[in-house]
């Protein structure tokens, strides 16, 4: 299975390289990717000399261009497009169909990958962007568990990628809306899920109180552990009680289900964040190349080590193994 | 390598408060002196980071090193970045971070990783946290390695200051074993 590794900058992108990665995906810094964030991403000169480093060292680069265009500024888009493969891009990971076909037409050799924002979840729908844009992999969206992926990679004519480690979305992905309603910016059309500009954090002698868009969404006792600033992760009284109503601070850590995700067909793993930091990077990616040779070695890999790097210090597989359906 | 984040799960150590006391009477301006034109020097020498930075360079950043009797106010100006020592932070401030030193430096140099600090709730932020964050992506791309940029103002004679600086990082940085249990959610 291929290691596709997260790069929000040239150096994380270096560090993905040097730590074990066979590819790197990354995103301009614009709204066209879905990290957007200050301080992140990519120029275009970026983006090229990252290519050149990574083809120099075997590994690809992947490039995001996975939120959804603004009518009246498909340009933006478009143009992405076009550098991307310019530079050198070994696959484009899009979302919007529009893109797709845009893609298709203009630079019909270029490989295209489903970004889990079109949240292709059954063999239908993978097979029209297959069928239709000659999609070559879908990153599958992380509501599936390990029997409905192995289903799924049985009826499709497509590889298949699946998120290992990392930040969760409980929704819908690339339909969520409830940053847009408390910011209204959207994680889906502007790339920014609960942006900076809007999050404020909030020092009381009860703790840390952490607020977007003017909406108090999580109060922290002064030694418990936190997670991002997103609402689907807010804690909310209601006449039933305090608690966390959509989902826990939790992150994802499918290390210990990568034997299953293998024998269930799956082409690729992914580590999700782009928005951190080297450490991070150089940290995560190094363990799963560890896990994946102690896989091929028929090992078990330590599924613990990755436990500070998590929102809430707190792992989760997810609905790989759904026990709550 | 990466210590508070790494995947042992453990974080660096602080100051005693000892020191920290035995600290506190010492004047500041030598110390501003010389962080401020080691901040511009390197500020010259990595003039990537104010591309990142973008619009929020220029604000105004306080810096609160929290096992230290004093406090670094820093004003990242393209044309002339600016560094304060003071023993307590002005409230005229875009944004303030505080956390330990050594997560300080660490994090200068991207050996930890800013998220993971702020779950385990090490690192504190206030203010424009799109400032914060633009200053902490700006500085993890530049991959400073203070030992070397303060070796290098030593000429030809640095590379044994780089290596003795090397050495007391190693060992100042050794994590300190927290307890640490894995909590499985499902």
């Amino acid at each position: 299975m291929e290691l596709i590794c997260p790069a929000g900058t040239p150096s994380a992108l270096k560090s993905a390289i040097d730590a074990g990665a066979d590819a790197i995906y990354c995103g301009f810094n614009d709204e066209t990717n879905a990290r957007n964030f200050p301080g992140l991403n990519f120029s275009r000169a970026e983006l090229r000399q990252g290519i050149e480093l990574a083809h120099r060292r075997g590994a690809k680069i992947l490039v995001a261009i996975n939120t959804f265009p603004r009518a009246g500024a498909i340009e933006v888009w478009h143009r992405a497009v076009d550098d991307a493969v310019d530079a050198g891009a070994d696959a484009l990971i899009l979302a919007d169909i529009g893109l797709m076909d845009y893609t298709a037409r203009r630079h019909p050799d270029q490989r295209i990958h489903v970004s889990v924002q079109a949240a292709a979840a059954n063999p239908d729908a993978i097979a029209f962007y297959v069928e239709t844009f000659g999609a070559k992999r879908v990153v599958l969206p992380r509501v599936l568990s390990v029997p409905e992926i192995a289903a799924i990679s049985r009826e499709i004519e497509c590889e298949t990628e699946v998120f290992v480690f990392g930040g969760l979305c409980v929704m819908a992905e690339g339909r969520c809306s409830l940053s847009s309603y408390a910011t209204a910016k959207s994680p889906n059309m502007n790339g920014v899920c609960s942006p900076a500009s809007h999050v404020a954090y909030e020092q009381t002698r009860e703790g840390t109180s952490s607020r977007l868009g003017g909406f108090t969404i999580n109060r922290f006792g002064a030694n418990e552990p936190a997670g991002y600033p997103t609402l689907c992760k807010g804690r909310f009284a209601t006449e039933l009680g305090t608690g966390y109503i959509f989902e826990d601070p939790v992150s994802l850590d499918a290390t210990a289900l990568l034997g299953g995700l293998r024998d269930a067909g799956v082409t690729a793993l992914k580590i999700e964040g782009r928005q951190r930091g080297r450490a991070y990077v150089e940290s995560v990616v190094r363990h799963f190349r560890g896990a994946l040779e102690a896989l091929d070695a028929g090992r078990e890999a330590d599924i613990a080590r990755l436990t500070p790097f998590t929102e809430g210090q707190t792992t989760t597989v997810g609905a790989y193994r759904k026990t709550w359906r | 390598m990466s210590y508070p984040s790494s995947p042992t799960g453990e974080s660096l150590p602080s100051i005693p408060p000892l020191l920290a006391r035995v600290m506190r009477p010492l004047p500041l301006l030598p110390l501003e002196i010389v962080l401020a034109r080691f901040m511009q020097r390197i500020c010259r020498r990595n003039p990537q980071i104010f591309d990142r930075l973008g619009v929020h360079a220029g604000k105004r950043f306080g810096i609160k090193p929290t096992d230290l009797p004093f406090a670094f106010v820093i004003e990242a100006s393209t044309q002339r970045p600016r560094l304060s020592v003071m023993r307590e932070l002005p409230a005229a401030l875009d944004a303030r971070i505080s956390s330990s030193l050594a997560n300080l430096l660490a994090l200068v140099e991207g050996r930890v990783d800013g998220d993971a600090l702020m779950f385990s709730r090490q690192l504190v932020m206030e203010g424009d946290v799109e400032a914060v964050l633009a200053l902490r992506n700006a500085i993890d791309d530049a991959g400073l390695d203070l030992a070397k940029e303060v070796a290098d103002l030593f000429g030809p004679l640095g590379e044994p200051v780089r290596q003795a600086l090397d050495a007391a990082r190693n060992s100042l940085m050794k994590p300190n074993p927290l307890s640490q249990e894995t909590r499985p959610w499902s």
